[in-house]
């Protein structure tokens, strides 16, 4: 054995010195598979919940649609004026040509087999184009959300009646126009398209992706200047004493404080001091820039720190000034670690659901905002808001909701891999 | 190969043919130092160091590490500024002008005093934004032109010219040790600096860039007035024509480099470049 001739010699026998080494071997395994087994049960707990989360939402990303010829008749809708039409008994006379009624409580049944607002479609249809008047129109309508839960097999036909939130007629109607080819299940763009709605079968994230968008918007723009420069202010210029040193420690507190705290202080002080708008996306970016804040400048001191004194000392020594140290030379090199920050930093803020809550952007709103002093959720209230609506539809749709939520994140942070990938110079 | 060969050779010829080793003493006076300290914090580590720097002539600073000829080198440029709690303590005249004079702009000085550092640090930038940078901020070209011309004189002043000249637009920081520390020379002299500080400039270097780093600080000699920080006593010998023996903060001894290496007059300096300590 070679290894035996390198023993130490404070050893007094081969063996003693081997049974160290098989020791020694066995502790270094030993860490490997703590390790693993570590990683696994982490990646293993992702797994299911991402597994739970597709199982549960992938239904909201299809929607039953039926298609309905409605007659247009002239009797309900004059031509000089397409939007004051009767469009009720518009869509009355559409589904009951397909099924047909006994009795008139029986139609009004039928008719909600198509989603509460059907009228309203049918009536933006022919506003844009009134030259069906007096003939036919042809839609594909969203079913009302039994239908649809039946037809993906959210409800299933075994349960007894009672039990069941369709009734055996119902069942009946739907199947007859299944027989008929007039059931379809589209991908349902009406998710990303539609704002809030009490219909799940309509209802969509239009609303809060705008809002999120406008509150990160907002968020961005308050809390990266200021992150930017407190940070460059501390890192470069400020004295080391007492002072920074407590504004150091409370930096870095102020980045561990709840963001229900956030949201708290956001009410009492933006709503109620400054009186700005309840639900309003630029008091939830406001908010949401002061928990970002601590973040940024946290990680943008770190990537000044990361950049090696020669480069500092080879400014200085060509009588570049402080300032244009920082912007020629510092920075450019932080910026890759001072981006991927702030995006991690923002994707943190998207994700925050406490301190939106407190600013009342858990409204029921149904309509986008179109700016940032409009009413609005954001993603993540959508999702509580769904979370707590007792149609069933709505249980799919949080999943869905939670799954954009998610791809949204996915998104950021590869945005900042890519621009670490592309800024950062390894010369 | 061939060209690096030639170089080595050459410096390994006695130096100083075109210069009497006593000449330096009447050289004019550039930079005068008196009575400077230099405190960290608490800790002294400079003590009353007086010199004079003579014109267009290579003073050497050596000395064991920690002898504080970095640090005094650093004064001459006010290096030391950009250290938190560094202070400086008595005056240093360039040009009889007090260069720590608080109405003196330091970045002026700096265009007057360039550097040239122990670590090559190009910018991470072009070779040629590298160059161009010092002339840029202290605007000193007119036109892209100018600029051109400035960045070409610089490098071929540096002996870089010739090796680069095809790929100004590539990386500073993809040279070799030794281009990448003519590249920073080459920026110290696109300044037109009349001084230049240089602290260990090979130490990080291979002996044959360190050859040619040397034959290069003999040429730049006509032109400048070089402060070099070694810790090669050979380097020193080979390249100054003035040197300055320090230990422990203090300036021991000071004078024509040839007297300091064949007749030092204290046991110190004697101990040093004898390799007893240091």
């Amino acid at each position: 054995m070679s290894n035996a001739t390198i023993s130490p010699s404070v050893h007094s026998s081969k063996a003693e010195y081997a049974k160290l080494r098989a020791r020694r071997h066995a502790a270094d395994a030993r860490l490997r598979i703590y390790g693993i087994a570590a990683i696994t049960s982490a990646i293993g707990l992702l797994g299911i919940l991402l597994f739970t989360l597709i199982l549960g939402g992938y239904s909201a990303f299809v929607q039953t649609h039926i298609r309905v010829d409605f007659p247009i008749s002239a009797e309900y809708v004059d031509a000089a004026d397409p939007a004051a039409g009767n469009y009720r008994a518009i869509v009355s006379s559409g589904v009951s040509t397909l099924l047909p009624s006994e009795t008139p409580a029986q139609a009004r049944l039928i008719s909600q087999i198509l989603t509460n607002n059907t009228q309203f479609f049918v009536r933006d249809a022919v506003v844009k184009d009134p030259s069906v008047i007096g003939g036919t129109l042809t839609m594909e309508i969203p079913a009302a959300d039994i239908y649809d839960q039946l037809h993906k097999g959210n409800i299933s036909r075994d349960t007894i009646e009672e039990n069941r939130r369709v009734t055996d007629e119902q069942i009946v109607w739907f199947d007859t126009l299944d027989e008929m080819g007039r059931v379809s299940t589209p991908f349902n763009w009406g998710l990303f398209f539609n704002a809030d709605s009490r219909f799940p079968e309509i209802a969509g994230l239009a609303g809060a992706i705008t809002g999120s968008f406008y509150a990160l918007l907002v968020c961005f723009l308050i809390s990266f200047p200021i992150g930017i420069f407190a940070a460059i202010y501390l890192e470069e210029f400020a004295p080391r004493n007492h002072i920074t040193d407590i504004i150091e420690v409370n930096i870095n507190n102020l980045a561990a404080v709840p963001s229900i705290v956030f949201g708290l202080l956001g009410l009492a002080v933006f709503l109620q001091i400054f009186g700005l708008p309840r639900s309003a996306p630029l008091v939830g970016g406001m908010v949401l820039a002061l928990m970002t804040l601590p973040t940024i400048i946290i990680v943008t001191r770190n990537a000044l720190k990361a950049v090696p004194p020669s480069i500092r000392e080879a400014g200085y020594g060509m009588g570049a000034s402080p300032q244009q140290v920082i912007w020629h030379h510092v920075l450019p090199l932080a910026l890759p670690g001072i981006l991927t920050g702030t995006i991690i930093g923002l994707a943190q803020a998207l994700g925050e659901t406490a301190p939106l809550l407190l600013i009342g952007m858990n409204a029921f709103i149904t309509s986008p905002p179109g700016g940032v002093l409009e009413a609005s959720t954001a993603l993540p209230t959508q999702i509580y808001i769904w979370a707590d609506s007792p149609e069933r539809g709505f249980v799919s749709r949080t999943s869905a909701g939670i799954l954009v939520l998610m791809g949204f994140l996915l998104l950021m942070n590869a945005i900042a891999i890519v621009l670490r990938q592309r800024l950062e110079r390894r010369w | 190969m061939d060209m690096l060969a030639g170089k080595v050779k050459k410096t390994n010829q006695p130096l100083d043919a075109t210069m009497n080793p006593t000449d330096v003493l009447d050289r004019p006076i550039r930079l005068t130092a008196r009575d400077v300290t230099v405190h960290y914090g608490a800790k002294q580590a400079l003590f009353g160091i007086s010199i004079d720097i003579p014109d267009r002539a290579v003073t050497s600073f050596i000395g064991p590490s920690g002898c504080g000829k970095s640090t005094f080198l650093r004064c001459f440029n006010r290096m030391n500024d950009t250290i938190e709690g560094a202070s400086v303590g008595g005056t240093i005249k360039l040009d009889g002008d007090n260069i720590y004079d608080p109405d003196l702009d330091v970045v002026e000085l700096r265009a007057r005093i360039g550097m040239v550092f122990q670590k090559p640090n190009p910018f991470p930038k072009s070779i040629y934004d590298n160059v161009a940078y010092g002339p840029k901020i202290h605007g000193l070209a007119r036109s892209r032109t100018d600029l051109d011309e400035i960045v070409v004189s610089s490098l071929r002043k540096a002996g870089l010219f010739e090796e680069v000249k095809d790929r100004l637009n590539e990386p500073g920081t993809g040279l070799s040790g030794g281009q990448q520390q003519r590249l920073c020379i080459a920026r110290a002299i696109a300044v037109g600096p009349e001084v230049i500080l240089m602290d260990e400039p090979c130490s990080a270097l291979d002996p044959i860039a360190t050859a040619i780093i040397e034959e290069l600080i003999d040429e730049l000699r006509e032109n400048y007035t070089i402060v070099i920080v070694t810790h090669s006593m050979q380097q020193a010998a080979r390249v100054s024509q003035k040197t300055a023996f320090f230990h422990l903060g203090k300036l021991i001894e000071e004078g024509v480099t040839e007297d300091i290496f064949t007749n030092p007059e204290h046991k110190q300096t004697q101990d040093y470049i004898m390799g007893r300590i240091g």
